[in-house]
């Protein structure tokens, strides 16, 4: 009984990360229909960030809550700036062309940041070498939260850490924030009426450029403080950490119904279980092929997902 | 008549070009590396770019018929045929296994392009995909096909000579597939598939006969691979990377295009290996040197994707062939 506890409680742990990522993948998907591949590997780019901001500050700072709450404002604005600059110059220019074109495109920058975070790329300014490429080799990513106890239930049977409280209140928190600035604020309306169509909403007088490239800082920002709890739980990083779980909170996107925000969160949760048990009851090397069959199933018994809304094709 | 002619002239050029190149084991296994490549970007074209469905997981069918067509040379390797001479006896095993890793694969092709029933664009990338990532993971799972070690000892029978003509078969087919009725529909769906359908194409049919087929290739190609590879392994060579590869190769020649497959197959597979060269007469035979290029290798291509994209999205030939050039020619001609 406590074992099934147990995987529960980590289950939820491990869903709640993929939520905050599927978030961003949901809403910039509703918003463009692109999936972008480089979702992960932004917040994979959030991570390191991270690193660096807490390395920076030193070991003194580890642990305090306004050290924790730097490195996620610096890692959050990084990465809303990259993800502003890939939607700018990347993307937009791609707009009106076929769809596959942008996909490609996405492909290309999870590639290149993927495999150009490999490179060991050092310079030295004044006598101080400085790494600008991290290299290949994982790293240990410092606690900036302190792992602890949160509740111990039975002879130190199921132990739920203060990190796993952390990131599930406010992967649930900003669930609702979001639906809250999606269907309650003027940018949550213009965001919708461009998700519809957004040349007409062009007609209307909403600044569809400023909308997109607001909803891509916005999920890029997610998509780094989900990657920083994910270091805090996995406690070792790597360049190429975001493929793997980019795709899996892809997945949970889909599963929930895409473009759905409450979607994408119960989506991911159930990934986080499913693959939970199946780790825990079978065998841990089944784990990456837990999430596709996952998907396949859920594609062909109802494409549109748990909570998506099937659309008839307009010619 | 005419139609065999160019496989009798393609055979005994093959063959002159096996005799006289099996001097330099380099340039044989380079030949091997590129071949397989080739096989493996046309008939992805086949999909991506003649259908105009997008599948990712390429590598996925590839690792089908590696694993399948190197258990089948296994396994034959313990029979003798005692009428026919040793060498006659391999390669008629080798066809034999290769068609079954391909005939395999092309079932797996089945199966990812019934899904294509459902589902448009991305989400069948993302299926093909998933498809790619389950075949390693089952892979890494089976104590018989080698398990996360990978499979080794199986007889190595690829020849240059079976590469390339695998090679020319695989071009003759994209090329006389466009030509035919067949491939015609194949077009239709990719310019417009709803204009298709209303104008009588079974889109569903047409899609998963071009992953059928696209993918038998594909695990042909896988098989050739493993028969010159001492040990295969459900790693970077059948991974998402590997598919990837291919995809940028048929995107930088041109999705559509056979020839332009084919070209940006034999550059980007000699590339790397010509800049190590490069790099290595330059430098001395600098190890970490030559190490890097392969580590630079794959942003190139991430990076490479996104200039495509961004400049000349219908690649390097667009859907032109460097057939329809000749054709122009000789109608101007007459």
């Amino acid at each position: 009984m406590y074992e099934f506890i147990q995987h529960v409680i980590n289950g939820l742990a491990a869903g709640t990360i993929y939520a905050l990522v599927a978030l961003g993948y949901t809403m910039v998907y509703g918003v463009l229909k692109l999936i972008n591949f480089a979702h992960g590997d932004v917040m994979m780019l959030g991570v390191y960030v991270g690193y660096a901001v807490a390395f920076l500050l030193g070991r003194e700072h580890l642990g305090t809550i306004s050290g924790a709450l730097l490195v996620f404002a610096v890692s959050l604005t990084a990465c809303a700036a990259f993800g502003f600059f890939i939607e700018r110059f990347a993307y937009r220019p791609l707009r009106d062309k076929p769809r596959l074109t942008s996909l490609i495109t996405a492909i290309g920058i999870s590639f290149a940041l993927s495999y150009g975070f490999q490179l060991d790329l050092a310079v030295s300014v004044g006598g101080h070498s400085i790494t600008l490429l991290p290299g290949a080799a994982s790293r240990r990513f410092p606690a900036i939260i302190t792992p602890t106890e949160w509740a111990v239930l039975g002879d130190n049977d199921v132990i739920i850490w203060n990190w796993q409280v952390i990131s599930f209140v406010i992967a649930l928190t900003l669930m609702g924030g979001l639906q809250y600035l999606v269907f309650r604020t003027r940018f949550g309306k213009a965001m919708r009426a461009v998700s519809h169509d957004h040349r007409v909403a062009g007609l209307l007088g909403i600044p569809v450029d400023t909308i997109i490239a607001g909803t891509f800082m916005l999920g890029s920002a997610l998509a780094a403080g989900a990657g920083i709890l994910y270091a805090i739980k996995d406690k070792s990083i790597q360049p190429l950490m975001g493929v793997m779980v980019g795709l899996k909170a892809f997945v949970a996107a889909v599963i929930g119904g895409i473009g759905n925000l409450p979607g994408a969160v119960v989506g991911a949760l159930l990934l986080g279980l499913c693959e939970e048990f199946i780790v825990g009851y079978t065998a841990s090397s089944w784990r990456d092929a837990v999430a596709f069959g996952f998907l396949i199933v859920v594609l062909l018994v109802r494409p549109e997902g748990l909570f998506g809304r099937a659309q008839a094709e307009k010619v | 008549m005419k139609s065999f002619a160019p496989v009798a002239i393609a055979i005994v050029v093959l063959a002159s070009l096996q005799v006289l190149t099996s001097g330099s084991q380099y340039f044989v296994y380079l030949s091997l590396l590129v071949g397989v490549n080739v096989v493996l970007a046309v008939s992805l074209n086949v999909i991506n770019g003649m259908t105009g469905q997008f599948s990712i997981g390429h590598a996925g069918f590839m690792a089908v018929g590696a694993f399948s067509s190197a258990l089948m040379s296994q396994t034959l390797n313990e029979y003798r045929l005692g009428f026919l001479p040793e060498a006659v006896e391999h390669q008629l095993f080798f066809v034999i296994s290769l068609v079954v890793g391909g005939v395999l694969a092309g079932g797996f092709g089945f199966l990812v392009g019934l899904p294509s029933l459902r589902l448009r664009g991305d989400y069948l990338a993302i299926v093909t995909l998933g498809f790619g990532e389950i075949i390693l993971v089952v892979v890494r799972n089976t104590p018989t096909l080698g398990g996360a070690l990978g499979l080794s000892g199986t007889p190595q029978h690829t020849s240059f000579f079976m590469v390339w003509f695998t090679v020319f078969i695989v071009v003759l087919f994209a090329r006389r597939l466009l030509a035919s009725p067949h491939g015609r529909n194949l077009v239709a769906i990719r310019e417009d598939e709803v204009a298709a359908e209303a104008m009588g194409v079974d889109t569903t049919s047409y899609k998963v006969r071009s992953f059928v087929v696209s993918s038998f290739f594909a695990g042909v190609a896988g098989g050739l691979f493993s028969h010159f590879q001492s040990i295969i392994t459900p790693g970077d060579s059948f991974s998402f990377v590997k598919s990837m590869e291919i995809v940028v190769m048929i995107v930088a020649g041109g999705l559509g295009s056979t020839t332009g497959a084919v070209v940006a197959a034999v550059v980007l597979t000699l590339l790397p290996e010509a800049m190590r060269a490069l790099f290595i007469t330059i430098g001395g035979d600098n190890a970490s040197l030559a190490q890097s290029i392969d580590q630079l290798r794959k942003p190139i291509f991430g990076v490479l994707l996104v200039v495509m994209m961004l400049t000349r999205p219908q690649g390097l030939f667009g859907t032109h062939e460097i057939w329809d050039l000749l054709k122009r020619k000789k109608g101007a001609a007459s």
